[in-house]
């Protein structure tokens, strides 16, 4: 990459003028096949913004048929066709929408949308980077990511429906066409989408380590990078080291369905016929769907730890409280969660013995994630909180993430996770810790970066409207359901009519479908904020938080291909001087050396 | 129909963003916007607003609780699921404390420590005392209740005496159940052999299958107080046997023989004194996901005395009616064959 390295500090439309001429950008390359990280980042953010939109319809499609089992909805028929025919959802599609709702939220929005946007945005310009280490692959894995998300969305509107087996497809019901329709051509399409994903995260992956360990600029030491950047990270490598494991999986499940293997198929007889696999094992399977499928949680979760520590650290004026604990907490985070798969699977027939294991294992992953919200509350006690919509979001993530991550110790027990295994009370749990919780964390983040994004602001007074509704409606979906769950119903049901014990959930259930409507009209008035606050938004100043961060030194606005246009900003201290003790400003930035601020260094600060 | 909803929403939209225009420029002619003294508002305003959340949660979160105890499971029927009870109810109100402090502390320091101009932030980025103290403190609550767990874990999973064993077979979308007869073995069966008339696929070769019977309908019944040891196998896809009343659970996985053990302590004509619904039946409910009519495979499961038990078991269908198999070519029976892993 061809980096100009003048001396004089940023004038931006001179730099943004020379731009034009150095590299003859079209609009082909500027906005569709670009190479900027920062580009790539908008084009995350839009995609999994559309894609979380298209999550949520499925949501309140199947809410209502949960909330409302009896009515007819005339409207059902115009918007899904055959599956809604004379107003009630067909049961098959029912599964289907569940299923793809589950797999667009978890891998498109929660993934791929959460980590390809702040990776994207934040890496390069955190550590004082011109770009990613490899422009082109960040390309190539911006647009497998979005060929990914093309090939899952078409196989929602083929002929037999998408996938409905769940998003685990656990075969032998995904790898059977005879087992449901949705194992058909749908299944295929599935598996074709996640190959591509795999594949995009792998190369977003590779590109986010090398980046963090070979562009740092000088003075940024480990020690002194933002938490973002460790969370970002420690997230990739955890990537990396898991994604593989579910192509195998994905790949032995492809041979089953189409070359008659029986990795995971045996003793099976359906639709009138004995197969002749025998010797697999559709546990072999759960085992390795689960060793992606758990860390995979953390790696939806970690970034939106990584952006909370920075906002609330930024808005709260004050360093956050333990940053070596922090990083050792990411750290042990991802280690353990690489052996705790086996929680998922205390009741599939696995030896009691294993399941003891991995109870132990589950208690030691829960001490490190202890330590994040107690070091959170350590940092706003004595704050000076801004709250800003985006603290306000950084604020409901550790609020989330305590009331989801208290009722995982019970689903993290083995003998206590028999009798709500597969119930709505582990629906309202991973709705609660990892759902609504990283969704808030990515919210925080783009109020935080919009102007980083785009140079202009968010609407603050929509922000806190759409932050209230969201935290009100997300307890509201999510908290009702832990009774249900306790209750004894089961998840991925299409209806709760075959067992009269519960029909007392119905009340309850309508309530829900009311509170996942109010959460969708938040979603909405953001979306309304969101794309007018882009081409309309006040402008943004260069630095509008008092942000210590080096992203916010270079040129304000959609910024420049480089980043910086004199040399890259040379790093001094850590970057959570804020509110020291003797200081000018309640802010010291990364760029200031110690030679400045004689007045506040500690000492060894010199 | 479809265009004017369409229609409707384009027009809301812009009328929204003309109405945004005028706010925004009205705010920029004040002068207000983005100031300090804003933000000062915003930061009351949602601090209190954090306050009241916070207040009506929890005060919401303890009502609901009361309210709904009564939807929730019955007491346990099985002997094991009562010490489950009490170990869950153990974890909920360590939770709950937990949860109070925490929720309470979040929300009173986002109120309290809000900018509101009259103090500045403490710099205050460590303390190992007190990082170590957190550290320790729920490992030690974790591993206690851990512990306590995993001794009624090994005590489900342990090998019982004197108990009889029983076979719950699921296919797409129903349950068969299969009594192991006064020999108390289940014969052997081969998915090869499964036919209308024999839907286990049991073989009739096996002289252990003689004495088998298994149900026709979809009910199914097991004596008060008898020791069961079940196995469970499934035909097709996997699916899972959820008696939420008993506090078991096992999954069926094609293939491979599964186990779980329970003795019931509650018959159903108790039960229905006890929880005063005289309508009440224990069932067996599928808890994986196995297709399309998934939530509609469920059994009625009925606890009877021994002796009404015994009664009810001569109604059944004997396996011993079972024609022998026809010939089938190089089988290796795997299905009572292999051990669970
Ligand atoms: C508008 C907000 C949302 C609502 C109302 C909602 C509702 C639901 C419900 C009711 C189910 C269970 C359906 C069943 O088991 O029959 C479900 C499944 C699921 N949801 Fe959501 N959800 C929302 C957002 C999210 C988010 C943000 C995530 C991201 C993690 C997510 C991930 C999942 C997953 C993984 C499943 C399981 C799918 C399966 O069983 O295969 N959802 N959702
Ligand atoms: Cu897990
Ligand atoms: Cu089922």
């Amino acid at each position: 990459m061809e980096v100009k390295q003048t001396a004089d500090v940023a004038v931006e439309h001179h730099d943004d003028h020379t731009h034009e001429h150095d590299h003859h950008e079209t609009f082909l390359t500027k906005y569709i096949f670009s190479q900027d990280h920062k580009t790539i980042a908008k084009q995350y953010l839009i995609t999994a913004i559309i894609m979380a939109f298209f999550g949520m319809y499925m949501s309140l499609i199947f809410r209502l048929q949960l909330g409302f089992p009896e009515t007819k909805f005339a409207f059902l028929e115009s918007l899904i066709g055959k599956w809604g025919k004379g107003g009630r959802l067909d049961p098959g599609f029912y599964m289907a929408l569940v299923t793809i709702h589950g797999t667009i939220m978890v891998f498109f929005v929660l993934t791929g949308g959460l980590s390809g946007t702040f990776s994207n945005l934040l890496i390069p310009l955190q550590v004082g980077a011109r770009d990613m280490a490899s422009g082109f692959l960040n390309m190539l894995s911006f647009w497998f990511f979005f060929l990914s998300c093309a090939v899952m969305t078409y196989s929602v509107y083929i002929e037999t429906g998408p996938a409905a087996g769940g998003w685990t497809v656990y075969p032998p019901l995904s790898a059977l066409p005879q087992a449901m329709p949705g194992s058909g051509l749908g299944m295929t399409l599935w598996l074709v989408s996640m190959v591509f994903f795999i594949i995009q995260s792998l190369l977003g992956g590779i590109n986010y380590i090398c980046t963090v360990i070979n562009l740092r600029t000088k003075g940024m030491s480990m020690t002194r990078l933002p938490l973002t950047v460790w969370a970002f990270f420690i997230t990739a490598i955890l990537g990396v080291l898991t994604f593989p494991v579910l192509f195998a999986a994905a790949l032995l499940l492809v041979f089953d369905r189409s070359f008659g293997t029986s990795f995971y198929l045996s003793d099976i007889f359906i639709g009138g016929v004995a197969l002749p696999q025998s010797g697999g094992s559709p546990v072999l399977y759960e085992h390795l769907f689960w060793f992606l499928g758990h860390p995979e949680v953390y790696i939806i979760i970690l970034p939106a730890f990584g952006l909370t520590s920075e906002v609330l650290s930024t808005m709260g004026r004050k360093p956050i409280f333990g940053y070596k604990a922090m990083v050792g907490s990411l750290m042990a985070i991802a280690f353990l969660s690489c052996i705790v798969w086996g929680h998922h699977m205390f009741v599939t027939g696995m030896n009691p013995f294993l399941g003891a294991v991995f109870t132990f294992t589950t208690l030691l992953v829960a001490i490190p994630s202890a330590v994040k919200v107690f070091n959170y509350l350590a940092t706003l006690w004595r704050a000076k909180i801004q709250l800003t919509p985006a603290m306000c979001f950084a604020i409901g993530l550790v609020s989330l993430f305590i009331s989801g991550g208290l009722t995982g110790i019970i689903l993290g027990d083995s003998a206590l996770d028999i009798n709500v295994h597969d119930t709505y009370f582990v629906v309202a749990h991973f709705h609660v810790v990892m759902g609504a919780s990283a969704i808030f964390g990515m919210l925080a983040g783009v109020y935080h970066w919009f102007p980083r994004m785009f140079g202009r602001m968010m609407n603050k007074t929509l922000g806190y409207v759409h932050f209230w509704l969201t935290l009100i409606a997300v307890y509201g979906v999510f908290f009702p359901m832990h009774f249900i769950g306790l209750g004894g119903v089961p998840r991925r049901y299409y209806s709760n009519s075959a067992y009269e014990g519960f029909d007392v959930f119905l009340n309850i259930n309508t309530l829900i479908t009311v509170f996942a409507f109010l959460a969708a009209i938040a979603q909405v008035i953001f979306l309304f904020n969101f794309v007018y606050s882009i081409f309309k938004g006040k402008k943004a100043p260069q630095n509008p938080w008092h942000s210590n961060t080096l992203e916010w030194t270079s040129p304000a606005g959609p910024g420049i291909h480089g980043n910086w246009n004199g040399p890259i900003p040379t790093v001094y201290r850590w970057p959570y001087d804020y509110s020291k003790p003797g200081a000018d400003d309640d802010y010291i930035p990364q760029t200031v050396p110690y030679s400045q601020t004689k007045n506040s260094n500690l000492p060894g600060e010199e | 129909m479809t265009l004017l909803i369409t229609i409707t929403i384009l027009l809301g939209i812009i009328v929204l963003a003309r109405l945004m225009t005028i706010v925004q420029l009205s705010s920029e002619l004040t002068g207000s916007s983005d100031s300090q003294e804003e933000q000062v508002r915003h930061n009351n305003s949602n601090g209190f607003g954090f306050i009241v959340f916070m207040v009506l949660g929890l005060g919401l979160f303890i009502y609901m609780t009361i309210d709904y105890s009564k939807h929730l499971l019955p007491v346990s029927a099985s002997e094991h699921g009562v010490g489950l009870d009490k170990l869950l109810n153990i974890n909920w109100a360590i939770i709950g404390v937990v949860f109070f402090i925490t929720q309470i502390a979040l929300f009173y320091f986002s109120y309290k420590y809000r900018d509101n101009k009259k103090h500045e932030a403490y710099f205050y980025p460590e303390n190992y005392k007190l990082e170590l103290i957190w550290t320790i403190v729920p490992t030690i609550v974790l591993t206690t209740l851990i512990i306590t767990g995993l001794k009624q874990w090994n005590g489900i999973f342990s090998e019982k005496e004197n108990s009889m064993n029983v076979q719950v077979y699921g296919y797409q979308f129903a349950w068969i159940t299969r009594y192991s007869g006064p020999d108390n073995i289940l014969g052997k069966s081969n998915y090869k052999l499964i036919t209308d008339d024999n839907p286990l696929g049991l073989d009739a070769s096996d002289p252990a299958v003689k004495d088998d019977i298994y149900t026709t309908g979809n009910e199914m019944h097991i004596p008060l107080g008898q020791e069961l040891k079940f196995q469970f196998n499934a035909r097709d896809v996997i699916h899972s046997a959820y008696f939420p009343h008993f506090r078991a659970q096992m999954n069926l996985v094609p293939g491979m023989n599964t186990f779980f053990s329970f003795k019931p302590t509650i018959t159903t004509a108790e039960m229905r004194k006890i929880t005063g619904n005289d309508k009440f039946d224990y069932v067996l409910l599928c808890n994986k996901i196995c297709g399309v009519a998934h939530y509609t495979m469920k059994m009625k499961v009925v606890v009877d005395t021994p002796a009404d038990f015994k009664a009810w078991l001569k109604s059944q269908k004997k396996a011993s009616e079972v024609k022998a198999a026809p010939p089938v070519s190089t089988l290796n029976s795997t299905a009572n064959g292999s051990n669970s892993i």
